[in-house]
């Protein structure tokens, strides 16, 4: 089973922070990959936060079909950003793992920012098509303040590799997967976290019914519903429907994936339109068992387990630093100076939401509604 | 010159021309004559015939042949009174003397055209092989990479829906304080859909089946609706309900099935304005997967006083159902008026859906559907399902296998991004080798959203004498030897409908229980696994191709 590590902050760290988390939960992950997505950068990144961010690997080709197509396109490198590799035994190294932030063509500039996006979307794919075959360009995001990297092998040695305790690579949240490989072929477009126009998620458990979720996807007619090398990217793509495409609060993404029985709906004040979602998007019910964790555009982080908490979970921290993890251990490895009878462990009908900035803690219950809030 | 014929009956069948040959056990029987009274074909008759028996009585051997009259059981060679081997004979014998035997060498269709009539049957399609469901098995099971579910600890929801489901873009939200509310100002029309068990009893009629046995079933679901809170719901079939039942709480557990005759829904009609309660949707049958293409059949001698009041016809004569309605003109015209006028009739609060045959033409009537948005569903009902009464060169050549007329109509549904939208409902030979819940599991993983089975709740709630190879499937003459599908009373009463019901409520039960089973392993709990084709493989290359699913040896 996979370990998940989310920290959000009200101030920039490391991403050591979390590859320290998940080596305390070694016996979870087996060295088949690292994903990490930071989201509201700090450092240098910091003053580019309306620029777009492409993340991803190319090869000594890759990188010229790249130039000449994000040229073509119209983009303009502003700055780059590339990790200072150090040869690691065990991580076999690719030619260039970059961040590099673009500025938009000029048609685009003045456009409003859902423009913006799909052109953002249409480039990622493209490039992400372009180099597929022969795996010569890998992109994981092109979105404004989002950076992400990801590598196969063991996290402590992938942060050696990418020489992150010496970076300056800084964010207010931080999102580290360490992968448990269940895919068969491994994958880097597999690895979580995933992310799609804001939206992230990264998720532990197998998902049982893969395959209607993203037959219904698919056919959703729109465009970045694409790649499912992994069950879990599924997760990132019904919350980005849920809240994007259908502009629903975040707390009915819980009811989409794990729906209530007809008769627990019943005792909810929107009862009708409760039913009328279960209903209407059945195919989107995950089924479990899962815990996903994820984020939106303003920087609110979440937790939820499937239908019957099968798998483990955990939220706790400290006004302005909490941690979303998967194994108590990890949360201890992030902060451990915090009141662990305050921990929240969610249960099937939870959601845990923490505000941006790691403000306010609340518990969205799907029968009770708001129960929680600690800030 | 005279013919020889008469003399050395060369014109007459012997018996290994017909399919049943009657062993019967001298030695055994006692002359009771029960067998041959409950005969309902008269093919075993009592008879006399003069035996010569060498025989020896005294202390040494002195053999002598005597002549002697005896009482013998008799096979009849008269092609209309051929054994049906529906073993009522070897039921009712005390002494275990008398039971019929398959003859896999008859020539029973060379000969069953007397008077230029083909032959007719009730029953199901004489196809003795697995179908493609059996062929079917589940390989996708969770264990080390995901803890399994526990079929008997952890919750479980089957549960299906019926009834046009609208896409999340069209629903008619607003938001209101970071709440969704439905926006009852927007005036669009939310279709009904009703939450139901996925497996439903298929339609039925009062009058091919028998009080006792439509009774039994009703009375079956009606407990398992309201004892054991599964909401398993039965179509009526063509020929209406009593009005009792109409005017009761208990419609809501039916669905009033309206057919090429009509029969019955003057009186349905009439009872709407007295109805208490909204049936639970109204089938319209267009084919019936048993035998497409052909009509039905309720043949004069059923139509008694029971049956006369609910279809409202006069008592005694022949009801034939068309084998298309005489008002279809085409699917965009007449079928579209005939779903919106039965949906009015209910103020638009009841599901209606079409019940086609299986064909390869359902996309076309698939496609139409999804562009009508009062259409409730589909029904497909292919060629392995049971019939009342048809011709058995329909119901053993015509039709279309289920499996891969359901898949394609998911498919094609999956591709325009539509397949929550209209469910399907496939029938057709579910459970033909008693592997109901796995039949039905399949079927859900290939794409329906619900099935229908007719003939496996004749056999396991009434203990229906058919099979595949042509046994008894005598449902069209009201002989039936069960009482199940006759008006006749002295043969309705052999079935006490309490047994029936009991019968239902353990066949759901255990259903129930082996769906659980099924899904459990595969991680699947929540919501129904409809189109969950990686659940599912097939041991022959060429089903898993044609079903898109995976082939395993």
């Amino acid at each position: 089973m996979c370990r998940l590590v989310a920290i959000t902050s009200n101030e920039y760290f490391s991403p050591m922070e979390n590859v320290a988390a998940l080596e305390t939960m070694k016996e979870g992950h087996d060295g088949s990959g690292m994903g990490l997505v930071l989201k509201n950068l700090g450092g240098e990144f910091g003053e580019l936060k309306n620029y777009p961010i492409l993340s991803g690997i190319c090869s000594e080709e890759g990188i010229h079909t790249l130039d000449d197509y994000l040229n073509k396109c119209g983009f303009k490198l502003k700055y780059t950003w590339t990790p200072k590799i150090k040869p690691v035994k065990c991580v076999t190294r690719r030619d260039y793992y970059f961040a590099r932030v673009y500025d938009y063509p000029d048609n685009y500039k003045e456009k409003p920012f859902e423009e913006k996006e799909g052109l953002l979307l249409k480039t990622r794919i493209a490039l992400r098509k372009m180099g597929e075959q022969d795996e010569s360009i890998i992109v994981f995001a092109f979105y404004p303040d989002i950076l992400a990297l990801k590598e196969v092998g063991d996290p402590l040695q992938l942060a050696e590799f990418f020489s992150l305790a010496k970076s300056s690579l800084k964010a207010k949240i931080i999102f580290a997967q360490g992968r448990q490989n269940t895919n068969y072929v491994i994958n880097l477009y597999a690895c979580h976290p995933f992310f799609i126009q804001g939206y992230g998620s990264m998720t532990n458990g197998e998902n049982t019914a893969f395959v209607p979720i993203r037959e219904f996807l698919m056919s959703r007619g729109f465009p970045g519903y694409i790649g499912y090398n992994s069950d879990s990217e599924v997760f990132t793509h019904i919350l980005h429907y849920a809240c994007k495409r259908l502009g629903y609060p975040l707390t009915y993404y819980k009811d989409i994936i794990t729906p209530l029985k007809t008769s627990e709906i019943e005792t909810r004040s929107d009862s009708e339109v409760a039913k009328l979602l279960k209903i209407s998007l059945r195919p989107l019910c995950i089924d479990g068992p899962n815990c996903v964790i994820g984020f939106t555009p303003d920087g609110t982080c979440f937790m939820v387990q499937d239908a019957k908490k099968l798998r483990p979970g955990v939220v706790g921290g400290v006004k302005g630093k909490y941690g979303l993890t998967s194994e108590e251990c990890g949360l201890d490895s992030i902060i451990s100076k915090r009141d662990k009878s305050q921990d929240i462990f969610p249960m099937k009908y939870d959601m845990v939401i923490i505000t941006p900035d790691a403000q306010e803690v609340k518990i969205w219950n799907q029968l009770r509604g708001w129960t929680i809030t600690t800030s | 010159m005279e013919p020889a014929a008469r003399l050395d009956h060369n014109h007459e069948l012997t018996l290994k021309d017909f399919p049943y040959i009657v062993r019967w056990r001298d030695d055994r029987c006692n002359r009771c004559g029960r067998c041959t009274a409950v005969c309902p074909m008269f093919s075993i008759e009592p008879s006399v015939v003069v035996q010569r028996i060498v025989q020896s009585d005294g202390a040494t051997p002195e053999p002598k042949a005597v002549r002697r009259v005896v009482t013998v059981v008799k096979q009849s060679t008269d092609i209309d009174r051929s054994c049906i081997g529906c073993a009522t004979c070897t039921l009712v014998c005390p002494n275990e003397a008398i039971e019929p035997e398959y003859n896999p060498q008859h020539k029973f269709y060379f000969h069953k055209n007397k008077g230029g009539h083909p032959y007719r049957r009730g029953g199901r399609r004489n196809n003795p092989l697995p179908s493609t469901l059996d062929r079917l098995r589940f390989t996708r099971i969770s264990m080390l990479t995901d803890p399994a579910l526990d079929a008997g600890r952890h919750e479980f929801r089957i549960r299906t829906y019926l009834g046009r489901i609208l896409p999340a873009e069209e629903l008619p939200m607003k938001m209101i304080n970071g709440k969704l509310e439905v926006d009852k100002t927007s005036g669009l029309f939310i279709p009904p859909v009703r939450e139901i068990y996925p497996v439903m009893i298929g339609s039925m009629s009062i009058g091919a089946l028998s009080p006792t046995m439509w009774e039994g079933l009703a009375m079956g679901i009606t407990y398992l609706n309201e004892v054991d809170g599964m909401p398993v719901v039965m179509c009526s079939g063509e020929g209406g309900m009593p009005q009792r039942l109409l005017k009761s709480r208990f419609i809501k557990y039916f669905i009033p099935q309206i057919a090429s005759g009509y029969f019955g829904w003057d009186e349905i009609v009439r009872a709407i304005p007295h109805m208490i309660e909204d049936p639970c949707a109204i089938e319209i049958k267009y084919g019936q997967g048993a035998k497409p293409g052909d009509g039905g059949l309720l043949m004069a001698h059923k139509v008694l006083k029971l049956i006369s009041e609910i279809r409202g016809v006069p008592m005694g004569v022949d009801l034939p159902s068309p084998p298309t309605h005489q008002t279809k003109y085409s699917i965009e015209e007449s079928v579209a008026k005939m779903i919106q006028s039965m949906s009015m009739a209910w103020g638009f609060r009841v599901p209606v859906y079409p019940k086609i045959s299986g064909t390869r033409t359902a996309k076309a009537v698939l496609n139409n559907l999804v562009r009508n948005p009062y259409a409730a569903g589909l029904s497909i009902d292919g060629e392995d399902g049971g019939t009342g009464a048809a011709y058995n060169v329909s119901m053993d050549t015509m039709g279309h296998p289920i499996a891969s007329n359901i898949r394609e109509c998911y498919l094609d549904l999956v591709k325009q991004g539509k397949q929550n939208e209209l469910p399907l409902i496939a029938a057709g030979g579910i459970g033909k080798k008693g592997h109901l819940a796995a039949n039905t599991a399949a079927l859900i993983m290939l794409g329906a959203s619900a099935v229908s089975i007719g003939k496996y709740i004749m056999q396991a709630a009434a203990d229906c004498n058919g099979d595949e190879l042509n046994r008894c499937n005598v449902c069209n003459i009201g002989k039936c030897p069960r009482g199940i599908t006759t008006q006749d009373p002295k043969l309705y009463r052999r079935l006490d409908p309490d047994k029936v019901a009991e019968r239902v409520v353990e066949v759901f039960k255990s259903l129930d229980v082996e769906l659980k089973k099924i899904f459990a392993p595969m991680g699947r709990s929540t919501e129904l696994p409809i189109g969950m084709s990686d659940g599912i493989s097939s041991d022959d290359p060429a089903i898993a191709e044609r079903l898109q699913i995976s082939y395993v040896c």
